[in-house]
């Protein structure tokens, strides 16, 4: 079945986590959260935004954490958390992915730290029981892909577009080729994130890997101040468009289609 | 070890424990590009006769050294100075862009992308896209457009694409997440200039070996060695220039920083913009804004070859406040004719400060980078002073 993991900048609102559990009702397979940092070097304006509208409340890693172990009894879905390496690294990764674990959260995802960068963090993350994720990109060689692929945990994110996160017209040409060439090297699912911005990419994106990520487009609706019920029916629509990706495209015809594009 | 050797490349991209690349899987390959072509150019005697000949016909190097006789007598060492302030476009910054944009050209890109605090390195690089016929794209945080407001028109009357930065403190800081967010767009036509020895491998090393060149002239220039060298330090391109001249002698070395942005002083380990060295951070690990009057010393941290440089002992930082480095650029103004940048000032300050203490006893002799001239501040200077 192919895969819906939403996005939520942790700690956004006071109420932050009735997002969580709307994402969850409409749908979701599991849950990204953002944990806040100052210098977003790889996100565009709505999740510096959000990041920003975070900060500015007081949020920090502890506090959010701590709600979410207030809410844990009611998640049933896998959480992600998604920020930079100085928040990782400040006191530790062993002790960041500790606090990680302790809070439910079960996957790690770090832009900021390539594979070349990662064996401290990958043995802590292992050692705490949390999975760190490694992002491929469009320019990734074959040969780092394949170390990329092989030292993922959980899934692997495939960037779709050389660019920041943030909403686009149009889901990036590089979108699909890359999700094959990681799929081809990996029995991981593939996730698709960065400009997935309308259910119509959603499918798509979907058909050509394992699932989508969708934050700005979700994180702008939040910012513009709609209500949890409201991004219920968005993180609904969403579900309904990845799902029609798994009924109407046989694999057989994914593949020619991405194969298509590659050449 | 050879004067050339000094201050070897970085094993696996660190200094010590600092340095590294902490970038965008997007932007892994373009720094393993950048770093294969920068080994390859500098092994190579056509490039280092080019870029000789820019600095020569074009950048008007070797700078002079000059001694400050005035301020010398009333200090009772003997200061020279490191006339940076008189290389092409007004500072040391064009020793580096000269390199990277010889560079891009080798790599067949077409435009460079640049992020820039006082704006010296954003004209530096719109100079060397006009020179080289590439176009530019400047990041600059919009207080620093405010305060600097002549090096912007500069930078466009050269042709260069000045684009404001308005997030967070809007200077140098978001100036270069915002150049970094703006390289991973378009990656495979542009080069990054960055203009500092910091940012992810291998620019601290590239950077810090295009400015060498200070270093290796003033040591050649300088009559008697200097028992001090000292320079600013904001990233920390003049001072690892000049270091770099002298780390093989037994000159003591200087660093000086703004009191509002010593990440040295008052910082910790962490990572930003791509490495790792010391930054002013709150206890979570958000980064702090730092506060100086001088928009190139208004930066939260340091080159990772500093932060390794300190921690081995090799070289002290020592800070300066804004007042300091006012009463110091008119001083040196007054006494030796010469109206330096508010950065140069600093390093200026703490040799007032510091002549005639145990921390710099009588009879000293000093190197003092001044890194570039004060045209560019004389706005900021006139609110100051009214």
């Amino acid at each position: 079945m192919k895969r819906l993991y939403p996005y939520l900048t942790g700690g956004i609102t006071e109420d932050w986590t009735d997002y969580l559990l709307a994402y969850q009702e409409a749908g979701a397979d599991a849950i990204e959260i953002g944990l806040p940092f100052s210098d977003p070097m790889l996100d565009g304006t709505t999740i510096q935004q959000a990041s920003d509208r975070a900060l500015r409340r007081g949020a920090t890693v502890d506090a959010i954490l701590a709600d979410l172990a207030a809410v844990r009894d009611r998640i049933t879905v896998p959480l992600f958390a998604m920020t930079y390496a100085n928040l990782v690294f400040s006191d530790g990764p062993e002790v960041f992915c500790r606090r990680l674990a302790e809070a439910g959260v079960s996957g790690l995802i770090v832009p900021d730290v390539p594979v070349d960068e990662a064996d401290g963090l990958s043995a802590a993350a292992e050692a705490a029981g949390v999975d760190l994720v490694l992002l491929a990109a469009p320019v990734t060689p074959p040969e780092r892909l394949a170390e990329i692929a092989a030292r993922s945990r959980g899934f692997v994110y495939a960037v779709s577009v050389l660019g920041t996160t943030g909403e686009r017209d149009e889901l990036a040409g590089t979108a699909a080729p890359l999700a094959a060439r990681i799929k081809a090297v990996t029995d991981l699912p593939v996730l698709i994130g960065f400009g997935i911005s309308r259910p119509e990419h959603a499918t798509t994106a979907a058909r050509a890997g394992d699932g989508v990520v969708v934050a700005s487009a979700l994180m702008r609706r939040v910012l513009d101040g709609a209500t949890p019920g409201e991004l219920l029916d968005d993180v609904a629509a969403l579900r309904a468009a990845v799902d029609q990706a798994d009924q109407e495209v046989p694999a057989d015809h994914a593949h020619a289609e991405v194969s298509g594009d590659r050449g | 070890m050879t004067v050339l050797e000094s201050m070897a490349p970085p094993t696996g991209g660190r200094f010590g424990d600092f340095g590294g690349r902490y970038v965008p899987e997007s932007l892994v390959p373009a720094c393993a590009a950048l770093e294969t072509a920068f080994r390859e150019a500098w092994a190579d005697a056509t490039f280092h006769e080019r870029l000789a000949e820019l600095r020569s016909v074009y950048a008007g190097r070797p700078t002079a050294l000059t001694p400050a006789t005035t301020l010398s007598a009333d200090l009772g060492i003997t200061l020279m100075l490191k006339r940076e302030d008189l290389a092409h476009t007004g500072s040391h910054k064009i020793n580096n862009v000269l390199g990277q944009a010889l560079l891009a050209q080798r790599m067949g890109k077409t435009r460079l992308i640049a992020e820039t605090g006082a704006g010296q390195h954003g004209v530096a690089t719109a100079t060397a896209a006009a020179l080289f016929g590439m176009r530019a794209t400047i990041y600059m945080g919009e207080r620093d457009m405010a305060r600097q407001r002549l090096n912007v028109f500069r930078m466009e009357l050269l042709g260069a694409e000045v684009i404001p930065v308005t997030a967070g403190s809007r200077t140098l800081k978001d100036a270069t997440n915002e150049a970094m967010r703006g390289w991973v767009a378009a990656v495979e036509e542009a080069h990054f200039c960055l203009g500092s020895t910091a940012g992810p491998h291998p620019y601290p090393w590239l950077v810090r070996q295009f400015q060498r060149v200070i270093g290796e002239e003033a040591r050649a220039q300088a009559a008697v060695q200097p028992d001090v060298v000292v320079a600013c330090v904001g990233g920390g391109s003049n001072a690892a220039g000049t270091f770099a001249g002298f780390a093989d002698t037994r000159a003591r070395l200087v660093g000086v920083e703004a009191a509002g942005g010593a990440a040295m002083t008052h910082g910790r380990p962490g990572i930003v913009h791509g490495y790792r060295s010391m930054l002013l951070q709150d206890d979570q690990g958000q980064i702090l804004e730092a506060e100086s009057i001088s928009a190139g010393l208004d930066y939260p941290g340091i080159g990772p070859e500093h932060a390794h440089l300190g921690a081995t002992g090799r070289a002290e930082y020592a800070t300066v406040t804004d007042d300091e480095a006012v009463a110091a650029l008119g001083r040196l103004a007054r006494a030796e004719g010469i109206i330096c940048a508010l950065e140069s000032a600093h390093a200026v300050a703490w040799v007032l400060r510091a002549a005639g203490t145990p921390e710099l006893p009588a009879g000293s002799t000093v190197l003092l980078t001044l890194s570039g001239r004060g045209d560019k501040d004389m706005a900021t200077l006139a609110g100051v002073t009214e």
